[in-house]
């Protein structure tokens, strides 16, 4: 008799998701099934990788990372022109970490300029993130959503501390939200209840469950996008269906493992290779979990996590 | 749980009036409050209807479904009736369920109509020399109209077992009774056998107050066996399935789950 492989019927699917406008928008979810199980249903289109660019030089960036930017990086609008023309990338995260109180402290308004600098320059799909200061992020997100109205970004990060006035503003002018949440599975569904109370449509939410690094609590982030997908596959469950967002970058390049130099520690090989696979394989397991977004930095990293995605699909 | 919202019944004097009038509005109100409030199922009791049950019943759920985009469960021991319920039901909203046949001969033809109409249909655990005396018995009946659905082609995945609630009142010993059915009767086949109570008999005759806690109690324990539906009120019994649900890990907590 002929293997049958078993197949697992599922009641919920992922919202679809798209950003940009014009011929230029990538669409991301869409799935009835977890990560790659095509053969148990449909999963309409490809996660997504955007590439992370900052309003500040990213002198805080380890030289490895760096160097793939070198003579760009001083000015976001000609890094933003150099990924989308150079690199062909299909979607910028713009951070907006010069506007952290600890380093440029930044004002709105500079954020704005530089939100519409940058959209002046490209025709990809932005997504425009804060500096994660939860106070601060308030006035520039609104800031940077007006500076935005209607190109369809996504603004990030709506947290519990601060998500009124971020999702007030990615309503009124017409942007995906992303929603964050500290490694906890039930709170995160508490904040994407709290913000559909507000009457944002949650087919417009995006799940951020809190990245972390390869050896650095990734499992529980793992743990946590698992439980997210499997509640909305599984049980059908309308408040955990938006798709997730796996925001790399800046969780791999702090760590030990992508810094220190071979000289230090010729055991761990070439520093440059190091980091990029540290950064790649955060990323296929994050994609394992049920990642639909990434955000990430070294163009070989994602270029290794794009062939992956390729055989697995 | 799925839930069948059993507010459309012709024991109520204000349904009654409106059904006997042939007045939709009070029909779909009762109708739509249901479905707001997470029914899943809308029961239409016409009660025997010896005379104009298939029009009555025709009228009854044409109306509902023009407002509320739910299956119906048709509620009479009418067999034309039924039948004309069936045949007028819109099933994009889903597929009806005929409430109900039993182990009572006069009943079986019922099972015809479910399996000519691709319609799901309620057995209640009760034959013609009246009420079973504990689970066991429950059982026994179940098993023999497992047998006569199969015999009419009725899928198993299509029979609801019924175990007839009783009132607390008078047949306090049924209560567990009723508990201990709703675990056999999934036993009786693989995958397991479907359930379903009308759940607020259980409270029928004891003073207003009690009756909410006495079906909510009763309800958690009855889904902590696994019943699979239950003819209640939804507004009612809402916060209880919500509940349970979390408590059993079929929904992800939230701190707001109580509004979802």
């Amino acid at each position: 008799m002929a293997f049958t492989p078993p197949k697992e019927t599922y009641i919920g699917r992922v919202h679809a998701v798209t950003i940009g406008v014009g011929d230029k928008t990538v669409t991301f979810g869409g799935e009835n099934v977890l990560p790659f199980h095509t053969f148990e249903g449909i999963a309409p289109n490809r996660p997504v990788i955007a590439y992370e660019i900052q309003d500040i030089p990213p002198t805080d960036w380890p030289e490895n990372v760096q160097k793939p930017y070198e003579g760009v990086s001083n000015d976001p609008v000609t890094w933003a022109k150099f990924c989308q023309d150079v690199l062909k990338v299909k979607a910028i995260a713009l951070r907006l970490i010069g506007t952290h109180p600890d380093r440029e402290n930044r004002s709105h308004e500079d954020a704005a300029r530089t939100v519409r600098d940058v959209l002046s320059a490209i025709d990809i799909p932005l997504i425009i993130l804060g500096s994660n200061h939860t106070e601060k992020d308030a006035p520039v997100l609104v800031a940077a959503a007006e500076a935005a109205k209607d190109r369809n970004c996504i603004i990030g990060k709506a947290q519990e501390a601060n998500y009124k006035t971020i999702v007030a503003a990615a309503m009124a002018n017409n942007h995906k939200l992303i929603a964050m949440s500290e490694l906890d599975v039930n709170l995160s569904k508490q904040l994407n209840i709290l913000i559909t109370q507000m009457g944002f449509d949650r087919e417009r939410l995006i799940t951020d469950p809190m990245c972390s690094a390869l050896g650095y609590g990734l499992e529980y982030t793992y743990s946590v996008m698992e439980r997210i997908r499997l509640a909305a596959l599984t049980q059908n469950d309308i408040a955990m269906q938006p798709p997730m967002l796996g925001d790399i970058g800046m969780y791999v390049w702090k760590v030990k493992e992508t810094q220190a130099s071979e000289t230090d520690l010729p055991h761990w090989g070439p520093a440059e290779e190091r980091g990029m696979a540290w950064e790649a394989v955060t990323a296929m397991v994050l994609l394992l979990a049920g990642a639909e977004l990434l955000i990430m930095r070294h163009p070989k990293a994602v270029e290794v996590v794009e062939k992956v995605i390729e055989e697995l699909i | 749980m799925l839930i069948i919202g059993e507010k459309l019944s012709i024991m109520a004097k204000r349904v009654r009036e409106a059904m006997m009038n042939k007045d939709r509005g009070p029909i779909q109100d009762i109708a739509t409050a249901q479905w707001k409030a997470g029914a899943d199922m809308i029961d239409a009791n016409i009660g025997p209807a010896e005379e104009g049950g298939e029009s009555l019943m025709e009228w009854v759920v044409t109306t509902i479904q023009e407002v509320v985009p739910l299956p119906i469960s048709l509620d009479t021991t009418n067999y034309r009736a039924i039948e004309a319920g069936l045949k007028v039901h819109n099933k994009e909203w889903g597929r009806p369920l005929i409430n109900s046949t039993s182990n009572d001969p006069e009943r079986f033809p019922i099972l015809e109509l479910a399996a000519k109409y691709n319609a799901q249909i309620i057995g209640l655990t009760v034959g013609k020399g009246g009420l079973p005396a504990d689970a066991e018995e429950r059982a026994a009946i179940a098993a023999e109209i497992m047998a006569r659905a199969m015999e009419y082609g009725v899928p198993l995945e299509d029979l609801y077992l019924d175990p007839l609630v009783l009132q607390i009142a008078t047949s306090q010993d049924h209560a567990l009774k009723v508990i201990k059915a709703i675990r056999i009767f999934q036993e009786l086949n693989d995958p397991p056998m479907k359930t379903v109570v009308g759940l607020s008999n259980v409270s029928n005759g004891c003073p207003k107050q009690l009756r909410p806690i006495l079906n909510s109690h009763f309800l958690s324990l009855l889904m902590y066996e696994g019943l699979t539906a239950a003819i209640a009120d939804p507004h009612e019994i809402a916060p209880t399935v919500k509940t349970i649900n979390v408590i059993l890990g079929k929904t992800l907590y939230a701190h707001s789950y109580l509004e979802m």
